[in-house]
This record gives structure tokens, C-alpha cells and sequence, in this order.
């Protein structure tokens, strides 16, 4: 499952979403808000997404997880809104029978998510100013 | 033609607004993006763009009709 946050990310919850008799292996990653970026002081981000087509997008990526790779479950959520430090961005988490699969595809899931689905990150800094990252 | 145009992260900074729904001649999605960048002072050029009509992907020859929604969608920086 993918979708759209606009409350904290439960990350015990989601991964309670990955367990079933067959699976051997789990593998969560979390990307969290940190206090520097490029050289700059942060002290929040801000997320911004074109929700209906992130949502699917981010459904495609998991289908495409599920047709690569020998997985069970893939859950990845990605918040919007206004995050503090230390807060979960995106959470990502796949559960296979064996560990390569659910590492290989945990990784694809955050690569591609981060590269495909219309999301968009606006830095504060501590200096004041605040900027949307386009790279 | 009537157009819905949404705009997100710094296209929105820079229309100054999220949406807007404009009349116009361009009959695909170049064409609109030229006449908004004129309008709203857009910096990107189409290479560093994604577009989507009526909530789906498509290319920037694509013909539209009346009532499309239309979203330019600037680089990426989720996760």
C-alpha cells in the first residue's frame, strides 16, 4: 500500500501491516528530518504533494516492487505538511521470505519514490529563510 | 478554451496563487506553458518539467480539450 500522510507517521502500526506466517524478513526504512542540509542550518521542512497523482504513482511503484521482487507485503507512506526535526518524512517497509528480496526492494520502493512522485520539500533554515528544493 | 491550471512548491510561489482556471488559444500542453511562463514569469524551461492532464502523466504534445485540468510539475524532492 502507498499513501499520504498528514498526521505523524505510526511507524510500530505500519509495521504491524508487514507481518504474515511466511515472512522470514523485514526491512523498514525511515527518512527523518535533519538539521542540515548542502552546508545550511535546518530547522523544519515543509511537504508539499499533488495528491491524486501522487497517490497513484506511489501505488505504481509498489505493484512494480511486487512484480520484481519475491516480497509479501510493501507499505511506504510519505507525509505532507509541516515537520519538525527529527520527525519520519517516509517510512518504508517490505517483508519477504528471505532477506535479499525485502532488502532489494525496500531500496527500490525509496529510490523510486523519491525520484517519481510529485512531492515536494521546502527547507527552513535557521538564518530565517525558506526554500523549495527542485534538483 | 477554458483550462484548470494547479500549481505546486515554487510555481505556486511564483503564479502567487494554487489554482486558476484562464481562457486561452494554446492548443496543447507547450503551447500553455509558454503562454504561463510568459504570465506568471516561470523559469523553468519544458526539459526540467514534468506535465499531467486531468490526474495522469502525459507528454507536452498533448492536445487538449476544454475543461482540462493541467499541472506542470517541477523537479521532485520527495523522501
Amino acid at each position: 500500500m502507498f499513501s499520504i500522510s498528514g498526521t505523524p507517521i505510526d511507524a510500530a502500526r505500519l509495521q504491524r501491516e508487514l507481518e504474515d506466517a511466511c515472512v522470514g524478513a523485514v526491512v523498514c526504512f525511515e527518512g527523518r528530518v535533519r538539521d542540515r542540509n548542502d552546508g545550511r542550518a535546518v530547522d523544519g521542512l515543509s511537504y508539499q504533494a499533488y495528491d491524486e497523482l501522487a497517490e497513484a504513482e506511489g501505488w505504481r511503484i509498489v505493484e512494480e516492487a511486487h512484480a520484481k521482487f519475491a516480497v509479501e507485503r510493501v507499505v511506504c507512506v510519505h507525509r505532507v505538511g509541516d515537520l519538525d526535526l527529527g520527525e519520519i518524512a517516509v517510512w518504508t517497509g517490505v517483508s519477504a521470505s528471505h532477506r535479499a528480496a525485502a532488502f532489494d526492494a525496500c531500496r527500490y520502493v525509496i529510490d523510486q519514490v523519491k525520484a517519481r512522485v510529485p512531492i515536494w520539500k521546502r527547507e527552513h533554515y535557521v538564518e530565517g529563510t525558506s526554500e523549495w528544493l527542485h534538483p | 478554451m477554458k483550462y484548470r491550471l494547479l500549481y505546486f512548491a515554487s510555481l505556486c510561489d511564483a503564479a502567487g496563487r494554487a489554482e486558476e482556471t484562464i481562457a486561452s488559444d494554446a492548443g496543447d500542453v507547450r503551447a500553455l506553458y509558454a503562454e504561463l511562463a510568459a504570465r506568471h514569469g516561470f523559469t523553468f524551461t519544458p526539459d526540467r518539467l514534468r506535465v499531467a492532464v486531468n490526474g495522469a502523466f502525459t507528454d507536452w504534445n498533448h492536445r487538449l480539450a476544454d475543461n482540462d485540468e493541467v499541472v506542470f510539475l517541477p523537479p521532485v524532492s520527495g523522501g
